[in-house]
């Protein structure tokens, strides 16, 4: 029952926001706000499984979920500028230094490492090529691996961001 | 005027991003390091640009208060959004098929991938 009206509450607010300007009701029509709600009961009632798999509804806390667009609005958006900063001055320069190593993370939950590998992989200059499930380590490619680190077996995810801590924000957003 | 500023500002940026983007594209030497210009700085980019147009949504939104540029404004912020995950989602996509397959990072100082992979 929670996972059902979890998955029609996303539903419905992904439609709100799609068809928002169509009327008078705030910013809706009736028959919007009616086609929301029927569409959202029929795909909550299919894929209620698929969403809440896990059975632990603690990303349904408003709090965290506030959290998410801080993070991505706050430190990863500075990441992100930085390391785009970077990344245009080796295409210009052409100074790349590439190659594969193994980072580890200190995350445990799925969801924890979804998020701090997709970070990864849309930080300009390092992408996540493979995932080891048993231990949760990360096979990520950086185009400019800094002298030494070729030689370690294993890098912490905190050296791979410049400023911002970003595996904290992620635990303290999904763990 | 500031949102002209603005979204003047912001097209140059995106603009410059999806440039370098292409240089780096036909500069790097193999497929991961091309990636790397590719995907993200495209991304960057366009996110940029989309930025530009949210903007002119907004501005124009307040000046007329008609509501087709406020969902203008709302359906770029969903489009910029899509992008971004999608982006990643597919980029990682593309390395792991091309490392899966066989093609090593050829000028590489270290591949702890091939190590453990079979």
């Amino acid at each position: 029952m929670i996972a059902f009206c979890v998955t029609f509450l996303l539903v419905f607010c992904i439609y709100l926001l799609l068809t928002a300007g169509s009327g008078t009701i705030g910013f809706w029509s009736a028959s919007e706000l009616v086609a929301g709600a029927g569409l959202g009961i029929v795909v909550a009632g299919i894929t209620r499984k698929f969403l809440c798999r896990s059975d632990n509804y603690r990303m349904a806390n408003p709090l965290r979920l506030l959290l998410i667009p801080v993070y991505l609005l706050g430190p990863f958006l500075v990441e992100v500028t930085l390391a785009n900063i970077d990344v245009a001055g080796r295409v210009i320069t052409g100074r790349i230094r590439p190659g594969i190593i193994r980072v580890t993370s200190e995350l445990k939950t799925d969801l924890g490492i979804f998020m701090l590998a997709n970070s990864i992989t849309l930080t300009p200059g390092t992408i996540t090529v493979d995932i080891e499930e048993k231990g949760n380590d990360l096979f990520v490619h950086k185009i400019n691996i800094m002298p030494g680190d070729e030689q370690k077996e294993a890098v912490p995810a905190r050296e791979l961001f410049s400023i911002a801590d970003i595996p904290a924000w992620i635990r303290r957003i999904a763990e | 005027m500031i949102a002209d500023i603005l979204i003047i500002a912001f097209l140059a940026v995106g603009t410059f991003f999806n440039t370098l983007g292409i240089v780096g594209l036909l500069r790097f030497p193999d497929v991961y390091t091309r990636m790397h210009a590719t995907t993200k700085m495209t991304t960057f980019g366009s996110v940029f640009t989309a930025l530009a147009v949210i903007i002119y949504g907004g501005a124009s939104w307040l000046g007329s208060m008609d509501t087709g540029y406020a969902i203008l404004s709302i359906h770029t912020l969903i489009a910029a959004v899509a992008l971004a995950f999608t982006n990643a989602l597919g980029s990682h996509a593309i390395a792991r098929g091309a490392h899966r397959s066989g093609i090593k990072p050829s000028p590489a100082v270290v591949d702890r991938l091939e190590e453990v992979q079979p």
